[in-house]
């Protein structure tokens, strides 16, 4: 459990990046965090294993003050994908990679070849065990930054722009990946710009603005509201754009489900031909 | 990463900002001289005095304390290792003057490092470009340059944002003993080079894409052009070289410590 109560936060040059930010997110629960550019989402969720500190106001994980810990021990809890993955690779094989934070963390010699072993199987990257990350390309340097976090399995993921540079494919496997760690029971937030990504997997819904949050809700309500994503620059997804559309046919707006959509189309289309 | 900010241009406008960025280079220079004639504590603390009005008129006081502060780590080491060699050479006996000569010692470095903050932090990259240039500088290495000292922010960001990513994997910096402390920084060094030399190809390529170096004769839009600001700062270095030279050769100066 993620408790952040009125934080604000201001940066060394003084740029206030949040200013007064409550949010709770429940163990198991998958948020995505949305808007735009500068608006103080990274900068948020940095809080959440301690490398950033809140200004005023507490964030607290599991009940412990942020404060009051180390990122090192929060990380324990807290597993934090960078957006760039060249931020962090440095190792000589992809395995070292890996191994690398359940060294930090204490793990037996033993423990560490089953976690880097299952991490590598578990993103499809056990033929570049002995490669060195700096060969792959950028999809796969993204997917051992991402192996080398999970290997230590914790509790909370937090992604930055985990679909940036992905094709389709990976994205999907994306998708059914955190709907997995999901189904563990795991804490998932994202920060993302990819709305045909949320509409998919339909998260909670946070939308922050210039260092607030502005709406904070399911999925299908925020991403089928026009004046709620023009405000953070965000465009509808494809499927609540050809609703919106369509309203005039009497078909509901806020669809963003591929199933769904299709059940109603073909309804109308009986209606239609009766 | 505070040296750094010590050393990066903000844009204001300032009597300092304007002046021409070759004589402001001249008078560093004349700076850094003066330091290097003198070994007395006396000469250097004028020296270190004498810059404050610069750095005021500049209205650069905070970054440029941050830079002295960035400083301190290098000068404390100075200052130490001058105390131990005497004590140790002189058999192990320490007089007043064994330690003002350790303090100037760290003074003339401190003077150094002031003298250039206040030239980085009052010129802009172009127009250092632009001085490189008028001095006949190729412009191959002038560019380079100007590159180079632009990209400090940006590869001081990144270090911060490589640091963040690895302590988000566990990584302690502050751990360990002095061996293991340097060791700890590799996990953030490797990616830091790695990513400054594809930056780098990057920026090629973008430059080359750009018709970079397409015509041999390049003019400016701006050109430097010398005002009575800069003549009365070329006045005042000359004056500064002219006494700094008779006062090593002739006058006799007296030390801190002789006054008691």
């Amino acid at each position: 459990m993620i408790e952040a109560e009125n934080v604000h936060f201001s940066y060394p040059s003084k740029v206030e990046a949040l200013k007064g930010i409550s949010l709770t997110i429940k163990d198991g629960e998958f948020v995505a965090i949305m808007g735009q550019n500068g608006a103080g989402k990274s900068t948020f969720v940095k809080h959440f294993n301690g490398l950033l500190k809140p200004s005023v106001g507490t964030v607290k994980v599991d009940g412990v003050e942020t404060t009051k810990s180390s990122v090192a021990a929060l990380a324990r809890n807290v597993g934090f994908v960078f957006q760039n993955p060249d931020h962090q690779l440095f190792s000589e094989t992809v395995e070292d990679e890996i191994a690398f934070a359940l060294k930090n963390f204490g793990f037996e010699q033993h423990v560490i070849e089953e976690r880097v072993t299952w991490a590598l199987n578990l993103l499809s990257l056990s033929q570049y065990r002995k490669t060195s990350p700096f060969l792959l390309s950028g999809g796969e340097r993204k997917r051992v930054a991402l192996a080398s976090v999970l290997a230590w399995d914790p509790k909370t993921l937090i992604l930055d722009e985990p679909t940036i540079g992905q094709d389709h494919e990976q994205k999907e496997k994306l998708q059914q990946f955190i709907m997995q760690m999901q189904a563990q029971g795991k804490t998932v937030v994202t920060v993302t710009h990819d709305v045909e990504f949320v509409a998919e997997c339909n998260p909670r819904v946070v939308l922050m603005k210039e260092g607030r949050i502005v709406a904070d809700g399911e999925g299908k309500e925020i991403l089928t509201d026009p004046a709620m994503l023009e405000l953070s620059s965000i465009v509808l997804p494809q499927i609540a754009q050809v609703f919106t559309r369509l309203s005039s046919l009497g078909l509901p707006k806020d669809i963003i489900d591929l199933y769904e959509a299709k059940t109603l189309l073909l309804k109308a289309k009986e209606k239609t031909s009766r | 990463m505070s040296v750094f900010d010590g050393l990066k241009f903000r844009k204001v406008t300032s009597p300092i900002h304007n002046l021409d960025p070759r004589i402001k280079f001249v008078y560093v220079i004349a700076i850094f001289v003066a330091a290097i004639l003198f070994y007395q504590i006396i000469p250097l603390l004028v020296l270190f005095v004498m810059q404050l009005p610069f750095v005021f008129l500049a209205r650069v006081q905070r970054q440029w304390l941050r830079s002295l502060r960035g400083a301190a780590f290098l000068a404390t080491f100075i200052f130490v290792i001058n105390v131990a060699t005497t004590y140790f050479t002189s058999g192990y006996t320490l007089t007043a003057i064994n330690i003002e000569n350790a303090a100037s010692m760290t003074l003339r470095f401190v003077v150094l490092v002031e003298s250039f903050s206040v030239f980085f932090l009052t010129t802009s990259p172009d127009h250092l470009g632009l001085a490189l240039e008028t001095s006949r500088v190729p412009y191959e290495f002038a560019f380079a340059f100007t590159t180079a000292v632009r990209f400090v922010p940006v590869l001081a960001e990144e270090a911060q944002t490589i640091m963040d990513a690895q302590k988000a994997r566990g990584l302690e910096l502050e751990k360990g003993g002095l061996l293991k402390r340097i060791r700890n920084y590799i996990p953030v060094l490797i990616p830091l080079i790695v990513s400054a030399i594809r930056r780098s190809l990057e920026l090629a390529e973008a430059m080359e894409s750009r018709a970079w170096g397409a015509s041999k004769k390049r003019t400016n839009l701006y050109a430097l052009r010398l005002h009575k600001g800069d003549f009365a700062l070329l006045a005042i270095t000359v004056i500064i070289i002219v006494i700094a030279v008779y006062v090593h050769f002739y006058v006799a100066i007296p030390t801190i410590a002789s006054f008691f």
